[in-house]
């Protein structure tokens, strides 16, 4: 391999805070630079709130060529840079570093353009997600893309996490939408990658960049590709007396041939919770529901509707509702949508898990979640992306009652084990950040961790960009898996243990 | 390990003991595509089969030798089909090297590309090692995105051993639909069409004739059908087999492709043009030279490469900055450059 030595950042032993900030200060409008703590503190998390760090500065860059500016002296003075969208990450992409600078793109929220004959919306990176629809929606486009939190999250942090969404199954992650990038590296070098075909010369660098978490470099502009907007959509919602029934007819749907726009499970906890808070009339003794929504022509809705019904009769559903207007639809929806707050309503906090397994192994992992909740002591409801088979289990806990955090994190780490166990992964949508860290360590071993951070140093040789998310050193690994063995063999022989 | 991977991991670690190149081959099919093929064949195709494949996980799962064909034929009875539709060139064609070259076929445009479809790739390594990157499930923003890496370089970055592709479901029903109009008029027609709610699967415009197919349910199809009209083409499976495979004779001669803004009016070039991808994919048929494609490229928002007819120059140009990063990235993962040095490019 490249032999990455460099697996820290090599941040100077004796930053000189006061010559950086002096420098940064010439390179930024006088309001773009926050270096006061009280300004600093509400930039401390993103979305995943246990963990906290308040930054060194904060740089608001009003324009490219500032962030260009701001990265060239941070990779001269050996700074590190976290780059910061709207801070809706929910695996602590964005959480800043103590002897780093924040990165915030937020005032980048221009859309530059739209083509609508071409089909393609060139944005910057601090547009947020829906703003892109609806700037697209008097053509009768839309972005296809739809992480939950898309009326907060920002386009160049979907790049930087490659966001799904309920409708991902039919239509991809954010990298399947993508058609070009503009980026800029740790040393203020800006680079084109894509273009405005299908595909570009060489390696596929917009693969490469995209879900790289803020690790290769930063996003200044993002072309994204605008779809038609479907004529008609319904949801079919239907009840189901075991989870196991539910996805045994999320798998039969899926083999009969149809591919919905969105296919969401909820279980029965996470279905009490909902109703609770939008009343959005689920059916409360079901143990699981589907949501299956089909969208496309009048014809093309009306064949997969009546497909998916039989389906769902056959595999014993016990109830079976079709929306009958757009306000109905939405209201099917909204309960899954407002899922995470309902849950955070009944106990004041809950962790957010995001593997994704085989759809085959759900029984299993679920057993075995439910199994873990009995162990723990904690509660957790499940919503499930079923369609991809992307699960998130929200594991309820009260932060200030006992030890209740700490054993909800402990059986966040187990969930993620059961989905590599299943041959699944430890993060579908959210990304690994500063959260899943160490269970990158067992969901790969050493060759695979090292290809990575030789690609890393192919682009950021100091470690500079992001460092301690998302890819873990060698070393990490050795200490958190010195007792643990993968695939039959003890991982890690080769690094001394302490 | 299994015997022939550890037979493929030994002969990796002897070239890198050496500094010999190799040359990572499945069924040779696509060896026109290249600047230089230098090294010894390092042959995979007989390291084949299908390891999983389960039509409701839409997933399939096989060894880089597995004749594209067999795959094919595996899917075709779940009712499933590799939707970027790749072109083989050549009944030998492999998995492998459908997944090593990337390229995708007709349905690109409306379902994506081969890499879209790339769910995991198992690869060995300039060191022999044996590593896995990617899954086989759907979603996974696990680590740098290796597995869609691999698709598209050529065997210059590590040897496939297995990949994993989702697939999905073979439509009900698909038309072939032709229309007799100029270039300028196809690609405005392919562009409104495509901002439309229709289900257009392919386009392809040459010599005077706009070929279309409507792919999806009985019903959906000839609503779509009654809306945009023309006239119906009987042996549309054929013809989509000959665009794919290149035996139409707009193909014939040194070819170029030009990936490009797909709204770009017609191209004023030398030869030949066959119109795919509603506008955003060009082939040109010409001794044109070089400079020439690849500028026409550059100023349409794309790229131009030399597909057929290798005379020794570049099979595409890259600007400083990507080339350097093309050469950090190979030094990254190939760092004796053993794996197909030239085969892209004459500075990796």
């Amino acid at each position: 391999m490249g032999k990455p030595e460099i697996l820290r950042p090599s941040v100077q032993p004796a930053l000189d805070k006061a010559d950086l900030l002096r420098r940064l200060s010439a390179a930024l409008p006088p309001d773009c630079l926050l270096h006061e703590r009280e300004d600093l503190v509400p930039y401390e998390c993103d979305g995943l709130s246990a963990h906290t760090q308040v930054p060194l500065f904060v740089a608001l860059p009003e324009n490219e060529q500032q962030v260009c500016e701001v990265l060239r002296i941070c990779s001269q003075a050996r700074v590190p840079v976290v780059a910061r969208g709207a801070g809706t990450g929910l695996s602590g992409g964005a959480m800043p570093h103590e002897q780093g600078v924040t990165l915030a793109l937020s005032k980048l929220k221009s859309i530059l353009d739209i083509d609508p004959v071409a089909r393609t919306a060139r944005v910057q990176p601090g547009v947020r997600n829906l703003a892109i629809s609806e700037a697209a929606s008097v053509y009768g486009l839309y972005y296809a893309p739809d992480p939950s939190s898309q009326i907060a999250c920002s386009i160049g942090g979907n790049v930087a996490e490659n966001s799904g969404g309920v409708h991902c199954l039919k239509y991809g992650l954010t990298g399947h939408n993508l058609l070009k990038l503009r980026v800029v590296t740790i040393d203020g070098e800006v680079l084109e990658v894509g273009s405005e075909g299908l595909d570009a010369p060489g390696y596929d660098l917009l693969a490469l960049i995209t879900g790289s978490e803020g690790l290769l470099g930063v996003v200044t502009e993002v072309t994204v590709k605008l779809l038609p907007k479907p004529v008609k959509a319904q949801v079919l919602l239907a009840a189901f007396d075991s989870v196991v029934k539910a996805g045994d007819a999320v798998a039969q749907i899926i083999a009969a041939g149809c591919i919905p726009a969105g296919l969401e499970m909820m279980d029965k906890l996470a279905v009490a919770a909902v109703e609770q808070f939008v009343h959005a009339g689920y059916p409360l003794d079901a143990e699981a529901i589907l949501l299956c929504e089909c969208d496309g022509t009048e014809e093309e809705v009306a064949v997969e509707i009546e497909r998916v019904s039989q389906v769902m009769r056959g595999g014993g559903a016990t109830d079976i509702r079709l929306s009958r207007d757009d306000a109905e639809r939405l209201k099917f929806w909204s309960g899954r949508k407002a899922a995470f707050p309902a849950v955070g309503r009944i106990l004041p906090d809950y962790y957010c898990m995001d593997g994704t397994i085989p759809k085959k192994k759900l029984g299993e992992v679920l057993a075995g979640i439910t199994a873990l909740s009995k162990q723990f002591e904690l509660t957790c409801p499940n919503v499930f992306h079923a369609g991809d088979g992307n699960l998130h289990p929200l594991i309820m806990f009260d932060a200030n009652e006992g030890d209740q955090a700490q054993r909800a994190e402990a059986f966040g780490a187990r969930i993620l084990e059961l989905c590599i166990a299943a041959g699944g992964t430890i993060t579908g949508e959210h990304g690994v950040g500063i959260e899943k860290i160490d269970q990158m360590c067992l969901q790969f071993g050493t060759g695979e961790l090292a290809s990575f951070l030789a690609v890393k140093h192919a682009l950021d040789p100091h470690a500079l960009l992001n460092p301690g998310k998302a890819v873990p050193t060698l070393h990490r690994c050795a200490e958190f898996g010195s007792m643990r063995v993968h695939r039959g063999q003890e991982k890690f022989p080769e690094i001394p243990r302490f | 390990m299994d015997p022939s991977i550890s037979e493929l991991s030994e002969r990796i670690r002897e070239a890198a003991a050496q500094k010999r190149a190799l040359r990572i081959r499945g069924g040779g099919t696509k060896d026109f595509y290249a600047f230089k093929l230098e090294g010894e064949p390092l042959d995979v195709s007989s390291y084949r089969g299908v390891v999983d494949y389960e039509p409701s996980e839409l997933v399939m799962t096989a060894r880089a030798g597995t004749p594209l064909s067999e795959i094919e034929e595996a899917l075709a009875a779940g009712g499933q089909m590799l939707a970027c539709e790749p072109p083989h060139f050549g009944p030998n064609a492999t998995l492998g090297g459908c997944v090593a070259t990337g390229f995708s076929g007709p349905r690109r445009a409306s379902a994506g590309s081969l890499r879209d479809f790339v769910l995991g790739t198992r690869v060995l390594n300039s060191a022999g090692e044996d590593l896995r990157f990617g899954g086989q499930v759907m979603k996974n923003v696990a680590g740098f995105d290796l597995s869609r890496l691999m698709a598209g370089s050529f065997g210059t970055l590590g040897v496939i051993l297995e990949a994993s592709l989702k697939v999905l479901p073979r439509p009900e029903e698909e038309v072939t639909l032709r229309f007799e109009m100029e270039e300028a008029r196809a690609i405005e027609t392919m562009n409104r069409w495509a901002a439309l709610p229709l289900p257009v699967s392919a386009t392809c415009h040459v010599a005077g004739v706009l070929t279309l197919r409507l792919s999806g349910s009985s019903l959906g199809v000839t609503a779509a059908r009654n809306k945009i009209g023309g006239e119906l083409v009987q042996e549309g499976v054929a013809f989509w087999r000959a665009v794919r495979e290149q035996t139409l004779e707009s193909f014939r001669g040194p070819l170029w492709r030009l990936s490009i803004k797909s709204t770009t009016s017609p191209l004023a070039l030398p030869g030949r043009q066959t119109i795919e991808w509603n506008g955003s994919l060009r082939w040109v048929a010409t001794d044109a030279p070089a400079q020439q494609m690849f500028e026409a490229a550059r100023r349409a928002g794309g790229h131009a490469t030399r597909f057929r007819g290798n005379n020794g120059t570049p099979v595409m140009r890259l600007d400083p900055a990507l080339l350097a990063l093309h050469k950090r990235l190979k030094i990254a993962l190939d760092p004796l450059g053993i794996f197909g040095p030239q085969r892209l490019h004459p500075e990796f």
